[in-house]
């Protein structure tokens, strides 16, 4: 380890940083000092239904060293100028984060370079924080597979609220599909649900889902879902109160945790990030309490190596690069169980 | 004058009836529609008078109540002080704080034994007054006689002194469960316990689930 912490490598050098944890195989590669060099990401798209692993999994394994290639070639770099590989370790889904695993392990072990393992969920705050220029924001990152709120106290991102059952993002992306809604001409299915909320008139009630910091959605899909079945109600009002809902729920959630910690800024990301009506709530709940609101750009807030590559470069530099037999993948990998050494020293508590 | 303004309700201490009172009112929320706005509010204000009611029938000191305005969704009570045990806890003598921690354990026996869920279950809602607790903050509590519900609250109670008293939140948690199994049992205390380890991994991405 003492040899991988080489002091002028920390200060030249660039990381390739490797996501795989659900349906994008991407790469991105970020040089000691910051600066970004290539974003390229291969997204898997089922014909129909939601990610199946094993299938995601096999597309990963089939583009990635196509993507790796067109990374290099992007940054205008050969393999060998590599510093270091770091991947998405957990969490994730399991056969996914094993072929980006290997790829890295591969890569790592070709080109005799450290490797590092990131939390993805800790990636996505370390992304937004560099490129919104954030510096101690709380986090309400959501995506298909995450819902979570957290913010930096004491040592380590603590969670102030998360989802008890199934993420926002697949909330409104299951409902999409169960009403007949399908994916075409690259909008997703979240995007189209937004649209169809715009012309939404009605607001009908739905069950509206707090437990203390912590959300729950399943039963407000089951309601939508049952409500349109039924019949008798606009597609555009039901896409509407289900917007209106959730989203609430997900601002007086972050809302909280802001009261609570007391911080200044909120930090928005992950796929859903990008819908504008969340957006507008949690701008407007932020000015209500004196506080900014900063969105993560599209290509930094869905998943992406260069979120990957920048963790790897904070984590490495503090401690040191994964032996291979620490290298496995954590697919239940909690952001309050990894150790965030980058930011010790930083007087915050959750008070 | 504001006292404090929380997440929802903004806090005022205020004179009535030739006394201290504490008005908390429930803000309109800008980010929500005005339908579902109003339904939260007044919903969780005269939900939260019924609870605080509740409570004390089970024993559990609350403010008193002396008016529930489901216009102006407020509701006027008495002023207990603003010690919350959030702040003080830490600094409390080892003593003091363990005495303090069981009882809150009791009192959270107590509402539960009789069915009341808290809801939000955090040491900013306990209020500490000349060694006296109060708890406050009633808006998302709710009758029910499910384990599943008893252990939520007890969840909360645990993730809340994780990211409020992070150093020693284990020992503090252990207190509140001393006083838990008090009033409610051992055998009990242990079914409630099983049943946060279940909710605790079912949260997404736990290890060992």
């Amino acid at each position: 380890m003492s040899s991988s912490l080489d002091a002028r490598r920390l200060k030249e050098g660039y990381c390739l940083g490797i996501e795989s944890t659900a349906d994008d195989f991407a790469v991105g590669i970020v040089s000691f000092d910051g600066e970004i060099l290539a974003n390229v990401i291969s997204a898997y798209s089922p014909e129909k239904g939601g990610i199946h692993p094993r299938e995601a999994a096999r597309h990963h394994a089939n583009v990635a060293a196509k993507v790796i290639g067109e990374a290099l070639e992007r940054a205008g770099l050969k393999a060998k100028d590599l510093s270091i590989v770091a991947f998405a370790q957990g969490p994730g889904l399991g056969p996914c984060l094993r072929t980006g695993a290997t790829a890295a392990r591969a890569l790592a072990s070709y080109l005799k370079i450290p490797l590092v393992g990131v939390n993805h969920c800790i990636a996505h705050i370390e992304i937004g924080r560099k490129v919104c220029k954030v510096s101690d924001p709380v986090t309400l990152y959501v995506s298909g597979g995450n819902t979570i709120v957290t913010a930096f106290a004491g040592d380590r991102y603590r969670v102030f609220g998360e989802t008890l059952d199934i993420a926002i993002g697949n909330c409104l992306d299951t409902f999409a599909r169960e009403v007949g809604l399908t994916q075409k001409g690259g909008v997703p299915l979240g995007a189209m649900i937004e649209n169809l909320a715009k012309k939404g008139k009605r607001f009908i009630p739905l069950p509206y889902t707090v437990k203390g910091m912590d959300l729950s959605f399943s039963g407000l899909l089951t309601r939508a879902t049952q409500l349109f079945k039924d019949g008798g109600y606009r597609l555009e009002d039901l896409c509407f109160s289900l917007q209106e809902v959730a989203f609430s729920m997900l601002t007086e959630v972050t809302e909280r945790a802001v009261a609570h910690t007391e911080k200044r800024e909120v930090l928005l990301t992950g796929g859903v990030a990008a819908n504008r009506r969340l957006q507008d709530m949690l701008r407007v709940m932020t000015e209500e309490r004196g506080a900014e609101m900063y969105v993560v750009p599209k290509q930094y807030a869905l998943d992406n190596g260069v979120m990957i590559a920048w963790t790897g470069i904070l984590r490495y530099r503090y401690k040191g690069a994964l032996s291979l037999s620490e290298s496995g993948i954590r697919p239940k990998w909690r952001v309050d169980e990894v150790d965030v050494p980058w930011r010790r020293g930083e007087r915050s508590d959750a008070s | 004058m504001l006292l404090k303004r929380g997440a929802e309700a903004e806090l005022y201490l205020d004179t009535r009836y030739g006394r201290k009172v504490v008005v908390k009112k429930r803000v309109r929320k800008g980010y929500r529609i005005r339908e579902l706005d109003e339904e939260i509010r007044s919903y969780r204000t005269s939900h939260e008078a019924v609870m605080m009611h509740k409570a004390k029938e089970c024993g559990v000191p609350t403010p008193v109540i002396f008016l529930v305005d489901l216009v102006d969704k407020s509701i006027v009570m008495e002023y207990v002080g603003d010690v919350r045990l959030k702040d003080v806890l830490d600094s409390l003598p080892e003593e003091e704080r363990r005495r303090i921690l069981v009882e809150v354990g009791r009192m959270i026996g107590a509402m539960h034994s009789n069915g009341l869920i808290h809801g939000d279950l955090t040491t900013s809602n306990i209020i500490l007054d000349e060694g006296r607790i109060y708890f406050i903050d009633f808006g998302l509590s709710e009758v029910s006689e499910e384990l599943e519900k008893r252990g939520v609250d007890l969840h909360l109670m645990r993730r809340a002194l994780e990211s409020t008293h992070h150093l020693r939140s284990d020992e503090y948690f252990r207190e509140v469960l001393l006083g838990y199994s008090e009033v409610v049992g051992e055998q009990e205390t242990k079914r409630v316990l099983s049943k946060i380890e279940e909710i605790a991994k079912r949260g997404r991405y736990v290890s060992e689930r």
